[in-house]
């Protein structure tokens, strides 16, 4: 509804995935949303706003589907949808994919919808070697076709103003063969392919798709984005974010310190305790010392490197063929291959994460996935942590705290597998080509997630070192340590302050690792909590999101599976390590 | 000419679907992937212990789980 009342107009963006759906959206509305080049990006509705004529009308980008009869949530989004009031349908079709990206389109016309249809990636043409007659293929299909592209903005204007002069009528139904005869004969007449050599992106392409050279590439993109996340993470903190908080911030906070004179109520919330006589950023625990510090010099630059290097990775159109080649192991967790993308971007930030095991067709894969991306994957803010408290102590420790994790991954997932009811369905993926990524779009969507941490993070950071703070000063963490002390120090062999750390936990976790810091913890004591801090407790965020999207049994469940596997492994470890 | 299936179709081998087992949801859904039937397709490879097999249709490429590619019959052509 409009201001006076009136039904808004509604325009739907429909079409396969990965033809960049988003990407014309994000042009017809102005409003921002992620894209990357892999199927299965979008996975819920989005809305945004557009005048046509004066008139505000309403635009729903939709998750791609290939069919109207679809099989995975994100697709019955967007037949659902289509169900609704629909006043028009914009059809949007990879150009390069005619064929196949034809079938949708019938089903749309047979469907009676009033229709547009958007030629998208009509600059990439020339470059895929296809020749496309599109007038004809306008008389072809009784709709109005425009070329457009989503990357340079082609298109866009005259696809604003044919918005509303697209009439709906009405095609008699067909069955799956004869429209595919149509479609036969449609591409018979439009299309014109040339004979081309493959340039060396193609030869990649089908290259890492291949046994031997596959496995090669997935190596190298793997150690190489460790290096470049340690590189740029370290970088960042050793040559600008710590020198930076050490000559130019302490001086302040020092001055506030004497001003508010230690062991004060104010000065204990604000600035923290004073350790030997100085102010410890990692330690103090004021909301103006350790809160900043952990967030911005901590974690942030790990924050940037991880979104630079997945957003380079989402836009370059790697990740399916990762998930190709991870697909027989991921069978053994009852997941197929494309779950892995879910998995990756909860190394991020685990909500993400879950939201995206919507492009897994069954409740049970999403289940499987949403349990081990929640206790088998440490988000970035809590990886960065991992390396600051343990790192120190080499790098050794840092990769035995992964490989148990990753262990624990495997295990916990070929137990799901093999006790939940239901079977695994097939991988069945469309891999896009390589495109080199655009360092606009990049940079932009490198910076809405950035900015997306800070904004989500920081009041939760602010009131879990509040929260630490006043249970402090109330001596309430005592009665607690003292309940649960010698249940840590039985099962794990952690001091009894170690609790602290883990309540924290429930609300973020990079705090809870940076609290580890001041115990004076061995190196065993620190593996094993960076462990159980890991796989315990999602913090309140994963939490939230799991049960949204599967429900107050499925995450009772995912609770019960934490808190066992949690007790077993870090006891496995205080019992094992020397 | 010689018939096999996806699985069994080796590397670089160009072929035509002939036929889809396994019922008419499967067929549909390949087929709106780009797999249907008269559709020529290039093999591009198949991965050990049943892993998942990775085809060339047209301008595009889809990768299939083992069992859905040993239901996928196909005419091979003469090089």
């Amino acid at each position: 509804m409009d201001r006076t009342g009136k039904r808004l107009k509604k325009i739907a963006l429909i079409g396969n995935p990965n033809v960049g759906k988003s990407v014309l959206f994000s042009r017809l509305t102005g409003v921002r949303v992620l894209v990357s080049n892999y199927p299965g990006t979008t996975v819920e509705l989005l809305e945004g706003y557009l005048t046509v004529d004066k008139e505000l009308v309403k635009v729903v980008d939709l998750p791609g589907t290939y069919s109207l009869e679809a099989s995975a949530p994100a697709e019955k989004v967007t037949v659902n949808m289509l169900k609704e009031e629909i006043d028009l349908v914009v059809n949007v079709i990879d150009a390069c994919n005619l064929e196949r990206n034809l079938y949708l389109t019938m089903e749309l016309l047979e469907s009676g919808a009033a229709m547009i249809v958007a030629l998208n990636m009509f600059d990439e043409l020339r470059h895929c070697g296809v020749a496309l007659d599109v007038k004809k293929l306008e008389q072809l299909l009784g709709a109005r076709v425009i070329p457009t592209s989503g990357m340079t903005g082609l298109g866009i204007k005259d696809l604003k103003e044919e918005l509303f002069q697209a009439k709906s009528r009405k095609s008699s139904k067909h069955t799956n063969e004869q429209r595919w005869v149509r479609i036969g004969k449609i591409i018979e007449e439009v299309q014109q392919l040339s004979h081309r050599h493959h340039n060396l992106l193609e030869l990649l392409e089908d290259a890492s798709v291949t046994h031997f050279w596959g496995m090669a590439i997935a190596a190298l993109v793997i150690i190489s984005s460790f290096k470049f996340i340690r590189f740029i993470g370290e970088g960042l903190i050793n040559y600008i974010l710590d020198p930076f908080f050490n000559n130019f911030y302490r001086p302040v906070i020092q001055r506030l310190s004497v001003f508010l004179g230690p062991g004060g109520f104010w000065h204990n919330v604000l600035v923290g305790k004073v350790i030997d006589g100085k102010i410890d950023f990692q330690q103090s625990l004021g909301l103006l010392t350790t809160a900043p510090y952990v967030e911005f010099v901590m974690v942030l630059p790990y924050i940037l490197a991880f979104y630079l290097l997945l957003s380079f990775l989402e836009d370059s159109g790697y990740l399916p063929r990762l998930a190709l080649l991870l697909d027989n192991v991921m069978h053994k967790l009852g997941l197929h291959g494309f779950a892995i993308i879910p998995v990756l971007l909860g190394f991020g930030c685990n909500v993400p994460g879950i939201l995206g095991t919507r492009i897994l067709e069954s409740e049970r894969e999403r289940f499987i996935a949403s349990t081990l991306i929640s206790i088998g994957v440490p988000c970035v803010a809590l990886q960065a942590m991992i390396f600051g408290v343990l790192g120190g102590f080499g790098g050794y420790f840092v990769f035995l705290v992964y490989a148990i994790l990753f262990c624990v991954w495997l295990c916990l997932g070929a137990i799901l597998n093999y006790f939940l009811k239901g079977y695994s369905p097939e991988l069945l993926i469309e891999i896009p080509p390589y495109r080199v990524p655009s360092l606009k779009l990049m940079s932009k969507k490198v910076f809405f997630r950035v900015r997306g941490f800070i904004f989500e993070a920081l009041p939760i950071v602010l009131l879990s070192v509040l929260v630490i703070n006043i249970l402090q000063q109330i001596k309430v963490f005592e009665f607690i340590s003292i309940i649960f002390g010698p249940v840590l120090r039985v099962l794990f062999g952690l001091p009894k302050e170690a609790i602290w750390a883990l309540i924290i936990g429930l609300l973020r976790k990079d705090i809870a690792a940076g609290m580890l810091a001041g115990l004076g913890l061995n190196v065993k004591q620190l593996m094993i909590s960076c462990v159980v801090l890991s796989m315990s407790f999602p913090c309140i965020a994963t939490f939230i999101i799991f049960f949204k999207e599967l429900g107050i049994k499925r995450l009772l469940q995912g609770i019960l599976i934490m808190g066992i596997v949690t007790a077993v492994v870090g006891t496995a470890m205080n019992m094992l390590l020397p | 000419m010689k018939k096999v299936t996806l699985v069994e179709m080796k590397s670089k081998e160009k072929g035509v679907i002939i036929k889809v087992e396994g019922g008419h949801a499967l067929e549909k859904r390949l087929s709106v992937m780009g797999l249907n039937l008269n559709r020529r397709i290039t093999k591009l490879s198949t991965f050990a212990f049943r892993g998942p097999v990775a085809v060339r249709i047209g301008r595009s490429v889809v990768a299939l789980g083992h069992g859905m590619a040993s239901k996928i019959w196909i005419e091979l052509e003469k090089d």
